[in-house]
């Protein structure tokens, strides 16, 4: 039996100036149709990488990917990608930014009529319909990412790509947004990629939970499968023991299995070797 | 007195009126107060200096003379105008005339010959940077889309875009003065070789900042910009209309007003070169001329290609405030 997703043992090395870097190394992924997937891991261990590899925009140096016994190899509306920072047209308003996917992906299978009411119908999915002809420079952030999720969600994508879609958005928007991406997710049970940095958010909305190992040539390191009934709740679950379990499951394998030195610069050398990780995630 | 104004109004801004109107005083004193006070200096300075300014043909003009000069230009003008319609005027008269006598005489068309007045001459060189401007546009603007979007394209021709940038108008001017007489031969020509003279100059020169500034605009699109494209697999030209091309605007837009400042500076200095028709021409023709006018008439025109220069490089800014997206 394969896999509707398959992430075929995918290596990945950079050149860079001092020479090559592997980046991932070995990265093995099946995933179900209609599954949620969560990637975790320390920053610039090389979760941006692999999705990237998965959304086409790079190509692994070996290994491969196939979606729907069908090699990928460049981007495609059918692997729909919801950027970190939005990445919403900024002449265009947020019907427009829809538009402009909704006529690239179904072209002339819709009517004019059809059109308008599917950007209409997915800007209302994410509750955006009351600002739709508004330009992404006069919306908050999460209402960017919001038109961005729409954006994606509205090309019918197979997979859907998703790098720390709310990372940037305050904690109380953040909670809206994981609601309402739960609620869509419940309706049209996308299959579904998201980078998170954040083990509360891994928990609450995936079927399992991808955690990577450090890099360099970061891979899969174990994978948690999260059987929490759905619709979940994040108040009930708050209280709930398999969720507390799976929790810090997650939690032991960053800070313990993947512990990486912390930002708490007690001596020289930690903080020499701080700056050069830094230096490394800026440069990605 | 504005200080003893802006004073008061201070003493009283705990009142929202007074606050208001206190802003919009000062709004006033900045927007209109200073540079008027700037123009009367400047004109006090320039009265003050030409004095003591004398030149072979007379003392130098101040304010006053070319003021004057404003006005005689314009009866000139007016004059010249009445005289060619008197012309046609009679051409026709005679024609009917003719005609009355022998039905079948070939009427004759000929036309007026008079000197191109300064109102003329304004005209000339508006619709030749003009022209020459947007046939530059028409190139540079393609071009540099095309550099900024082929890294191998910009290799190639970058070091050609560094080496024409800098050259002076008047080395261009030789070069197409002599293959448009070699080339444009026609017995009925659709234009006159002095506009096409001056409008190639024109455009030689100012093409260079367009290319540059398009070619870089479009290589610096946020990746993820273009990463939206790709992902949604637009087509190349897709891509360019609906991403590259309103991404580059505020790029395009700054090399069109730099190109446009140094194609109507260099069209005076063509014209003048060429003695090509156009302002540059008129400057030239009064410095030969050599009359007492002389100096005054130049001033005169000096007024007006910087005010003409101004308001082009105004125009270009509404034209961009309209088109571009990021005000
Ligand atoms: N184009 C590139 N050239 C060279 N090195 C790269 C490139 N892209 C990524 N890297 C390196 O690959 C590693 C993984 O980068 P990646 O962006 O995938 O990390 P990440 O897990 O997404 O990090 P973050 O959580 O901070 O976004 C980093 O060390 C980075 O420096
Ligand atoms: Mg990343």
């Amino acid at each position: 039996m394969s896999a509707f997703l398959d992430i075929s043992h995918i290596d990945m090395t950079f050149p860079t100036p001092k020479g090559e870097f592997t980046a991932l190394k070995d990265v093995n992924l099946q995933i179900k149709k209609g599954e949620f997937i969560s990637l975790i891991g320390h920053s610039g261990c090389g979760k941006s990488t692999v999705l990237n590899v998965v959304a086409g925009l790079h190509q692994a140096t070996s290994g491969g990917v196939i979606l729907n016994k069908k090699e990928v190899k460049q981007p495609g509306p059918e692997r729909a990608v919801v950027f970190q920072n939005h990445s919403l047209l900024p002449w265009l308003s947020a019907y427009q930014n829809v538009e402009l996917a909704v006529k690239q992906v179904f072209g002339n299978s819709k009517s004019k009529a059809e059109t308008k009411e599917w950007i209409e119908h997915n800007l209302k999915l994410v509750h955006m319909d009351h600002a739709m002809d508004k330009r992404p420079d006069e919306i908050s952030g999460g209402m960017k990412q919001r038109v961005g999720i729409a954006r994606a969600l509205a090309m019918e994508p197979e997979v859907l790509l998703m790098d720390e879609p709310f990372g940037a958005l305050d904690a109380l928007t953040r909670a809206h947004m994981q609601d309402s991406l739960m609620e869509i997710q419940n309706e049209l049970n996308n299959t579904v990629i998201m980078i998170t940095h954040d083990v509360d958010e891994a928990v609450l909305l995936s079927d399992k939970i991808v955690m990577m190992t450090n890099g360099p040539a970061a891979t899969v390191g174990e994978i948690l499968e999260v059987n929490l009934p759905r619709p979940r709740n994040r108040l009930a679950l708050a209280e709930d023991s398999e969720y507390n379990r799976l929790r810090s499951a997650v939690l032991t394998f960053l800070y313990e299995k993947q512990r990486k030195v912390e930002v708490i610069p007690t001596a020289a050398k930690t903080e020499a070797k701080n700056s050069e990780d830094d230096s490394a995630a800026a440069s990605a | 007195m504005t200080d003893s104004t802006s004073l008061t109004f201070k003493s009283t801004s705990t009142n929202p009126r007074f606050e208001a109107a206190y802003s919009w005083s000062k709004q006033i004193f900045k927007t209109l107060t200073l540079p008027a006070v700037g123009i009367a200096v400047f004109l006090v300075l320039w009265s003050a200096s030409s004095m003591n300014i004398k030149t072979s043909l007379g003392q130098f003009p101040g304010p006053v003379a070319v003021a004057q000069q404003f006005g005689t230009l314009y009866d000139e003008h007016m004059e010249s105008r009445e005289k060619e319609q008197k012309f046609y005027e009679r051409l026709e008269k005679r024609n009917a005339a003719k005609l009355a006598k022998d039905p079948n005489y070939q009427a004759k068309q000929r036309k007026y010959t008079g000197k191109e007045t300064f109102v003329d001459q304004i005209g000339t060189s508006l619709i030749t940077v003009m022209s020459g401007f947007l046939l530059a546009a028409a190139i540079a603007i393609p071009l540099g889309i095309w550099m900024g979007l082929s890294t191998t394209l910009n290799a190639a021709l970058n070091p050609i875009v560094q080496l024409f940038k800098p050259v002076s108008p008047l080395a261009w001017l030789p070069l197409v003065t002599m293959v448009v007489s070699a080339m444009y031969v026609s017995d009925d020509p659709w234009v006159a070789k002095s506009f096409l003279n001056s409008m190639l100059t024109v455009t030689l020169c100012s093409l260079w900042p367009m290319v540059i500034n398009t070619a870089q605009g479009v290589s610096t699109i946020d990746d993820d910009l273009v990463n939206v494209s790709k992902v949604l697999r637009l087509s190349p030209l897709t891509h360019v209309r609906k991403i590259v091309l309103p991404a580059s605007i505020p790029m395009i837009f700054t090399g069109m007003r730099l190109s446009l400042g140094v194609a109507w500076m260099v069209l005076i200095a063509a014209e003048m070169l060429a003695q090509n028709p156009g302002l540059g021409k008129f400057v030239w023709d009064e410095f030969q001329n050599g009359s007492s006018q002389s100096l005054a008439r130049i001033m005169a025109a000096v007024v007006v290609i910087g005010f003409i220069g101004f308001l082009l490089d105004k125009g270009m800014q509404k034209l961009q405030a309209w088109v571009s997206w990021d005000k």
